[in-house]
């Protein structure tokens, strides 16, 4: 089946939900339709869409992008990929657990690298990077430690920890308290 | 690095000349380092792909065992040697330096490969730590990615060769008030705390690599994305070949 075909089955099925292609796969113009969309697929006698083999993430610094890939473990030819978009502020996505349980930790991992908020998952907290950890480092603008220098909480923590500290690295992280929290010149922003 | 501190005072001629004759000369140091570095046991512990490089050594091939090297002990107490063989990320960070920490004196560390020296490929991750050196105190840094068998072998060599050189009337770990143990890092919000341990690391005073491209190489500034909704581009056609010019023809006149 070709992308149109399939687009044009799903419609038919489901009256009401809007798909719009984009390159090689299907975008769910809204995403509260995605549960519904898959649980179609899943269930279709042609497709026969059964397995959830990935879930990730794009930005795409405007609106945040998920990505489902689904996969028929019976025609074995078939592959078809899923978007929703979202707002990057409130990225409320359905979370698919319920349909695929193996969406668990895929979305637990979109969750911890992107920020997607999945309602209905379980147990939605971070996977791949510890508790307490702040921000998604997957998103375009997330802003990385420096980690040549050491910052005020490193020198507390090192005399606190009997860690004898140079009197340079202790001005060095006086100046960057007061000079704001990076060093890093305005002229370095250029990124391809 | 020299390692010529612990040369005996006896001709080594000479020496192989009585050793034939059944006489053999030694000293205490001699031998003690003989039997020190020909037992080495190195930690069962492995972080990433150079892992498997070291699991290659150790196997019937390359054998790690001719140099006495092969028991490898899978708690840090029965080790004297710890490979931190692949990727230190910062979320492991803490069991490594605890783990050194754990280790009984004489203690030695390689780190092999790119990551554990420095970060390698990764260095511009915001999960990776940029060299296990800035928690923990080195002795051979082997380089590659991964390095080769051999090339461990020869790191293990290199490390034998610093144990030769080693007097054991003189070792720290024989001598009082030895501190060992290292500050262990906490997670904190970005990455951990401290960065870095400066009684063990300090930065570099030229740093080429940020004169470069900026210190970390930053993301967070990417302000370009791909646009989904225009149309692939088409690939261009590759532009036709100028004609071969013979060379006892007249020179091409310029075309516009
Ligand atoms: S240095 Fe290369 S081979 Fe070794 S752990 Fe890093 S990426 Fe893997």
């Amino acid at each position: 089946m070709t992308l149109d075909e399939v687009k044009r089955h799903i419609e038919k099925h489901l009256p009401g939900v809007a798909l719009k292609p984009v390159r090689e796969s299907l975008l769910v113009e809204n995403p509260l339709d995605l549960p519904r969309v898959v649980e179609f697929l899943k269930a279709d006698g042609v497709l026969q869409l059964n397995y959830l083999s990935s879930v990730t993430g794009v930005d795409y610094l405007t609106f945040l992008e998920c990505v489902y890939h689904l996969y028929s473990m019976e025609n074995k030819t078939y592959s078809l990929q899923l978007r929703v978009r979202v707002d990057r502020e409130n990225p409320h996505v359905p979370s698919l657990v319920p349909i695929f349980r193996g969406a668990e930790f895929q979305e637990r991992e979109a969750y911890d690298m992107y920020g997607f908020q999945f309602d209905g998952h379980p147990d939605l907290r971070r996977i791949l990077m510890w508790d307490g950890y702040v921000g998604y480092p997957m998103r375009k603008d997330y802003k990385q430690e420096d980690s040549e220098v050491l910052d005020r909480d490193d020198i507390e923590w090192l005399q606190k920890h009997g860690v004898s500290v140079a009197e340079e690295h202790i001005k060095m992280a006086e100046s960057l308290q007061t000079g704001g929290e990076s060093e890093q010149p305005e002229s370095e922003q250029t990124e391809g | 690095m020299a390692f010529s501190k612990n040369k005996s005072q006896v001709d080594d001629g000479l020496k192989s000349e009585l050793a034939k004759k059944g006489i053999v000369i030694t000293t205490l140091n001699e031998l003690y380092n003989w039997g020190r570095r020909s037992s080495i046991w190195p930690m069962q512990f492995g972080l990433a792909c150079c892992a498997i490089e070291m699991i290659a050594t150790a196997c019937a091939r390359y054998d790690i065992a001719r140099f006495g090297a092969e028991l490898f002990r899978a708690s840090p107490r029965q080790a004297d040697l710890i490979i931190i063989a692949g990727t230190v990320t910062k979320k492991m960070t803490p069991q490594v330096v605890r783990l050194y920490n754990q280790m009984a004196e004489p203690k030695y560390c390689i780190t092999m490969g790119a990551c554990s020296i420095s970060g390698g490929p990764f260095i511009d991750g915001y999960n990776t730590l940029r060299g296990i050196d800035r928690f923990i105190p080195v002795d051979v840094h082997l380089p590659g990615c991964p390095p080769r068998p051999e090339a461990l072998l020869y790191g293990l060599q290199t490390l034998q060769k610093k144990i030769d050189s080693q007097d054991f009337r003189k070792a720290p770990w024989y001598q009082k008030g030895l501190k060992r143990e290292y500050a262990i890092p906490d997670l904190g919000p970005k990455g951990l705390i401290p960065k870095f341990n400066p009684e063990v690391w300090q930065p570099r005073e030229e740093d080429h690599r940020k004169e470069k491209y900026g210190s970390p190489m930053v993301i967070g500034k990417k302000t370009k994305a791909p646009d989904l909704d225009a149309p692939p581009k088409q690939p261009k056609a590759p532009a036709p070949k100028p004609p071969k010019r013979s060379d006892d023809s007249a020179p091409p006149s310029k075309e516009a």
